[in-house]
């Protein structure tokens, strides 16, 4: 009845800061170049989903990884522009953030 | 690492985004369906088909098209699971060559 096995598993909720790992391996990474070692906050938490980076193997894709829209101030990542005030959404996986103090 | 071929978002130079429309071909619509029922038979998913396109020879990758990397992805796919091997499609393709002429 209750909600809580659908709870999502992740470390994060919305409003928490969080920096991208700056990870580089072999492998099929879900995280785009551009966004790592980047510094957001959580914008929305999606659920726990298969992870896609053990999916690409044809492995079975679990555990589960939770998936977050996450947002990074444009000046962030793209340097001076004339777009300052927007937001970039990404989706990213939990492995690949780390909490921010 | 070197930053995969896939992987350009942000990279500066890429110029606008090209939003005419386009006619799809006939074979560009087959694949799309081939593709479609290979998912729907549980024998590949999307993310085997993006790390096959990622996998793939950079210079091979920039020169396809969208749907042509769709089609080298799935033959890698369906070689990799062993469900076809290269002779069988390279033998098929030298039939569709001598019926239709090479296009």
């Amino acid at each position: 009845m209750g909600p809580a096995v659908n709870e999502p598993t992740g470390k994060f909720k919305a409003g928490d800061r969080v920096k991208v790992k700056f990870e580089d391996r072999p492998g099929h990474l879900r995280t785009p170049w551009y966004i790592r070692g980047k510094t957001g906050r959580i914008e929305r938490v999606y659920g726990d989903f298969l992870n896609p980076e053990s999916l690409a193997f044809g492995r079975d894709g679990l555990p589960k990884r939770t998936l977050y829209s996450v947002a990074f101030r444009h000046p962030d990542i793209f340097g001076k522009s004339p777009h300052a005030g927007d937001k970039v959404l990404v989706d990213i996986y939990d492995h690949w953030l780390e909490p921010m103090l | 690492m070197p930053r995969g071929h896939h992987d350009v978002g942000g990279l500066p130079g890429a110029g606008p985004i090209d939003q005419s429309q386009h006619e799809l071909s006939d074979w560009e619509i087959l694949a799309d369906a081939i593709n479609q029922a290979l998912g729907a038979k549980g024998v590949k998913r999307t993310d085997e088909m993006r790390r096959a396109r990622e996998e793939m020879d950079s210079a091979a990758y920039r020169d396809m098209s969208y749907y042509e990397r769709w089609i080298a992805s799935i033959e890698a796919i369906l070689i990799e699971k062993k469900i076809l091997d290269k002779q069988q499609i390279d033998r098929k393709l030298a039939e569709f060559d001598t019926k239709w002429g090479r296009p």
